[in-house]
């Protein structure tokens, strides 16, 4: 679980933030943070379809969903069960 | 009546907060025609001011020409002022063809298609030639209406860093199971004014066999030895799948606006493109002015060679004085200020210098990046240059900006 956690933040620090500086936590707001945006939420949810080997149904991979690492891990539990 | 108190009090708020927050946009009625100089009504119902235009997209001075100006006449005269239909029905005349072959031949293409405006280019192209099969893989500061066309779009839309080519490298592979991939840019990013990396990108798209989409309009008729855009100057000219660009800003300055590209793209435009199928195309006067711009392009490159002596000598005037600017070589100069009041207050203080330029801050561009966005033109001589800088430097010194660095800057006026 840890482990799922730390990759999807990695991820997202890598393809989001342009500031080296700036720091998330597993609990940092992403879309409703402005640090993700609808369009760039696409590059996430097939990252984590194609990392997981899951499909992300368009109406389970909402902002809300995708809004924290911690919310975003709790989908990708859903699927892999 | 069903425009009730309610409905007008809800306006009524929306626009308050715009007002609150300083982003209310108001227009200064210009009372001369597009040039350097300029008189200026600003506030309404000030008395006129002359002053030197630094902001307009006006790049090769064309917006005023007499032999555009005069072509324009002769176009009204010969073909009239209205077409009353779109182009499929009874709108298309032969100048509008002879323009679509002229952008054709000066932009390096295979064929072109005009639209009312580059906005509408943008908006229709990749709706017309995409599928919820396909991918739209764009350059994160790529320009509003780029956005609005993408949104219109069924194609899956992924982004990648600005100008940041391994990050696109890896967004073509994670995407290379999609039928269609097409990478989004703009040519010269019209509020940073630096230049897409066309060479790499063409590169990339042929390495994993994607189209190449760019948006020219902050760069054809002056960007390139010739003038024929961001290509040119990277050296991959005629190796531009699909080009967008504008009349509305270096090519005479009108309206009006073109998809330029391979000949099955703009087919699938002129059969599915919605503001092409649903909206009259550019008017003849404007077609005329705009065919009459690109033979003055296509004999000399003499207009292209000021506005790139103007920049060299506005850029190192501004640095010599102790700008911070956003590096680059393109007519589009920001001079960097971070903090939005302070562009505002700059830019103020400017106009009363008889210097019109303006100050943009977030969400134009991103919080703490606020600059005066400077224009340079062929329209522009030396001695309007002169005596901006003499005022860019009068202004500098009030607030004490001059020679100061970056963090400097924002530790005295915040982010």
């Amino acid at each position: 679980m840890e482990d799922m956690k730390d990759i999807v933040l990695e991820y997202v620090i890598e393809e989001y933030l342009e500031d080296e500086d700036e720091v998330l936590t597993y609990d940092s707001p992403l879309i409703s943070g402005g640090i993700v945006d609808s369009f760039s939420m696409v590059s996430l949810k097939r990252f984590l379809e194609n990392k997981y080997n899951i499909t992300l149904p368009d109406d389970k991979a909402t902002p809300e969903a995708f809004d924290t690492v911690n919310n975003i891990v709790a989908l990708v539990n859903e699927f892999l069960k | 009546m069903a425009y009730s108190d309610k409905v007008r009090g809800t306006y009524n708020g929306t626009l308050q907060a715009l007002k609150d927050k300083g982003i209310f946009k108001q227009e200064r009625f210009i009372h001369s025609s597009q040039a350097a100089d300029i008189e200026v009504e600003f506030p309404t119902g000030a008395s006129l001011k002359k002053v030197i235009n630094m902001c307009a997209n006006n790049y090769l001075g064309l917006s005023s020409h007499p032999d555009v100006v005069k072509a324009a006449h002769e176009g009204l005269d010969a073909r009239g002022y209205g077409m009353s239909s779109v182009r499929f029905i009874c709108g298309t005349q032969d100048i509008h063809r002879e323009l679509e072959n002229k952008v054709t031949e000066f932009l390096g293409t295979e064929d072109t298609i005009l639209f009312p405006s580059c906005m509408d280019a943008n908006a229709g192209v990749f709706e017309a030639i995409l599928t919820d099969e396909d991918v739209m893989i764009s350059d994160r500061l790529v320009h509003a209406s780029i956005i609005d066309g993408m949104r219109l779009c069924g194609a899956l839309h992924d982004t990648f860093k600005h100008s940041n080519m391994k990050h696109l490298e890896t967004k073509l592979q994670l995407h290379a199971d999609k039928r269609l991939k097409v990478v989004i840019t703009d040519g010269v990013f019209s509020m940073d004014g630096d230049t897409a990396k066309l060479d790499e990108m063409v590169a990339l798209c042929e390495k994993y066999d994607a189209m190449l989409f760019v948006d020219e309009s902050h760069s054809s008729g002056f960007i390139g030895k010739t003038g024929r855009g961001t290509h040119e100057k990277c050296g991959v000219f005629g190796k531009i799948d699909i080009i967008t660009t504008t009349f509305g800003k270096a090519l005479g300055g009108a309206s009006g606006g073109c998809v330029s590209g391979r000949k099955e793209i703009v087919e699938m435009c002129r059969q599915k493109a919605r503001p092409y199928l649903f909206s009259n195309t550019i008017a003849p006067v404007v077609v005329a002015g705009v065919n009459r711009v690109l033979d003055i392009l296509s004999k000399s490159t003499e207009r292209r060679d000021k506005l790139e002596k103007n920049t060299e000598f506005w850029r190192q005037g501004l640095l010599d004085a102790g700008f911070v600017l956003q590096p680059g070589d393109t007519p589009i100069v920001p001079v960097m200020l971070f903090n939005a009041k302070l562009s505002q207050d700059f830019s103020r203080d400017l106009y009363d210098e008889g210097i019109y330029a303006i100050g943009f801050f977030f969400p134009v561009v991103p919080n703490g990046a606020a600059r005066i966005r400077t224009q340079i033109s062929a329209g522009h001589e030396i001695h309007h240059l002169e005596k901006a800088l003499a005022a860019f430097k009068k202004v500098g010194e009030k607030y004490g900006i001059l020679g100061k660095t970056k963090q400097e800057i924002i530790e005295m006026y915040g982010l």
